[in-house]
């Protein structure tokens, strides 16, 4: 399958009528400290949004609240099940929820350690996923393992090793094929390039281009490399103090933008 | 039986009377919930942890004057664990103890479970070490809890799926996790995986005792016990070469003993009562002598 740009593939389809996910007001207090207040926004089928701003504006509170890993204080964030029916997140059964997130959606964590079982070898982790929903088969969960290895360019003779074995960048690509295997329709993402070098974050920037491209995942992205949004997203939230500041295309945003805040952030990358 | 030898000082079969009120409770419940680990109130025995201190509680809870108790260690009636758990029954609760799986009612075990088929009225306690099966991946109690009560058991496949590449079959051949009656995943204590198939609609009662980790769970007589495999690596039990080296039984556990050092070595049943009963009726392995 092959879609040349998920914005357009959205477009193109008369049955998407209404947003994959849809948050409203959401507020999280830390005691009085504020988390994230009175956020709104709505992602659409195949499109990929990232969340800006400094250490310490919320980005990753928002995340963890619309991924239901975090209960919010207050506001809604509903989805579009495969029934077609946005569901509020909080009113669903826990067990909906967490099936919800190893089947139809994907969380990536700017640390591999923790969206991976070190203990389990390259391929259990991969194909984990799989046996949750029900493989038994091992010769068709090995086969898929292998191919999603390869896909994220892995080499298949490393699938019975242990992801303690593996550098940095290998980890990060192997968390995402752990994520994608079981064709998510919303991944989430922490930083994924996170503490990687230049070169291997390119890399990773270039696979998760196509990849997104490739399935037509939509994505919420949380990072504070402006690089990064501008490569992958179509759309960007900027926050600051746990506000929204701005909102819009990221071609607009970053070339035009408007809040005093953003002008600064923007004019901070250092130019070559 | 041996009433007048009985250690009158401590009440009967050791635990008091509330302490076995709580312990039967938590084997109500379990009995309720097949395959659940219901905790409970562990006490401290006189005899250090994985020695059995789960088993001789659950024993003691449901142990009565009318009982007769088998207790066997891998098989054995004659090893240290087994003799010492007897004598300690019939110390302080003077009941009737036995070698014989047929005439026992309660049979304590560690890791094996009788050739002879249980019957209806029987009760097979087991000494379990780790109840939880999930540990292997997931340390975290919370977690495993909640993923027993969201019936999330992709994990444990990941277990058997590592097992498979790395050996190229499933290698777990004790402990090999088992669902029963399509919900609960439960260990079945370290027992071979040989003495899998015995548990699926036995006709006894089978109750499971953790005293370090403080876990009860049972399955009740003509409960569906599967153990986990993939579809084109299904599950076996071991299977071995040679019949018993004393009594010529086949189909049975055996286990291994080293004759010399020489390399010479025989196989014999790891059940000694069923050893023992066949070669009373005359059976004779390659190394049992003349009769």
């Amino acid at each position: 399958m092959n879609i040349a740009a998920p914005q357009a593939s959205a477009l193109q389809d008369d049955s998407i009528e209404q947003p994959l996910l849809s948050v409203r007001s959401l507020t999280r207090y830390y005691g009085t400290r504020i988390g994230c207040a009175d956020i709104s926004f709505d992602i659409w089928p195949g499109e990929v949004l990232a969340i800006v701003g400094e250490s310490g504006s919320g980005k990753t509170t928002l995340l963890n609240c619309i991924s239901t890993r975090l209960p919010p204080t207050s506001g809604t964030v509903s989805y579009s099940m495969r029934d077609g029916v946005l569901h509020d997140l909080f009113k669903l059964r826990e067990a909906d929820r967490r099936f919800l997130l190893r089947t139809d959606w994907g969380f990536v964590h700017q640390n591999p350690a923790d969206g991976l079982r070190m203990a389990a070898s390259a391929g259990a982790n991969v194909g984990e996923r799989l046996m949750a929903v029900g493989d038994r088969h091992y010769g068709h969960i090995r086969e898929t393992a292998i191919d999603w290895l390869d896909r994220v360019e892995i080499d298949a003779g490393r699938i019975d090793d242990q992801p303690r074995a593996f550098s940095g960048g290998m980890r990060q690509r192997l968390q995402i094929a752990r994520n994608l295997v079981t064709a998510p329709r919303l991944v989430f993402m922490d930083e994924p390039t996170g503490g990687l070098d230049v070169s291997v974050q390119a890399r990773l920037l270039d696979l998760l281009r196509g990849l997104v491209n490739d399935l037509g995942l939509a994505v919420i992205i949380v990072t504070h490399d402006l690089a990064v949004a501008r490569l992958l997203s179509h759309r960007m939230i900027v926050m600051k103090d746990g506000r929204v500041v701005e909102q819009g295309l990221t071609d607009r945003l970053l070339d035009d933008p408007q809040a005093p805040y953003t002008q600064l952030l923007v004019s901070s990358i250092l130019q070559g | 039986m041996n009433a007048q030898q009985r250690t009158s000082t401590y009440n009967f079969a050791y635990l008091d009377e509330q302490t076995k009120r709580m312990i039967r409770r938590a084997i109500l419940k379990a009995i309720a919930i097949p395959g659940y680990q219901v905790p409970f109130a562990s006490r401290e025995m006189p005899m250090p942890y994985g020695w059995g201190t789960g088993g001789v509680q659950v024993t003691a809870a449901i142990l009565g004057p009318n009982d007769v108790l088998k207790v066997i260690d891998q098989g054995a009636d004659d090893t240290t664990n087994a003799v010492s758990i007897r004598k300690f029954f019939e110390r302080v609760a003077g009941i009737a103890t036995t070698t014989k799986t047929s005439h026992a009612t309660i049979i304590q075990t560690r890791h094996r479970i009788p050739e002879v088929p249980l019957t209806a009225g029987q009760v097979l306690v087991y000494q379990v070490p780790n109840p939880e099966p999930l540990r292997f991946l997931e340390p975290r109690e919370t977690e495993t809890r909640k993923m027993h009560a969201l019936e999330e058991y992709g994990l444990m496949h990941v277990k058997l799926y590592e097992d498979i590449a790395r050996n190229g079959h499933i290698a777990t051949t004790y402990a090999y996790p088992v669902k029963i009656e399509g919900r609960y995943v439960m260990d079945p204590s370290p027992t071979p995986k040989f003495d899998n198939p015995k548990m699926h609609m036995s006709d006894a009662l089978q109750l499971f005792g953790a005293g370090r980790e403080k876990r009860i769970y049972a399955l009740p007589p003509h409960t569906q016990v599967v153990s986990l495999d993939f579809e084109d690596h299904p599950f076996e039990v071991q299977r071995f070469d040679k019949p018993c080296a004393l009594c010529g039984a086949e189909q049975v556990y055996l286990d291994e003993v080293i004759l010399d050092d020489r390399g010479n070595r025989m196989f014999v049943c790891s059940d000694t009562d069923h050893c023992e009963s066949r070669r009373a009726k005359g059976y004779r392995g390659e190394l049992g002598g003349a009769q």
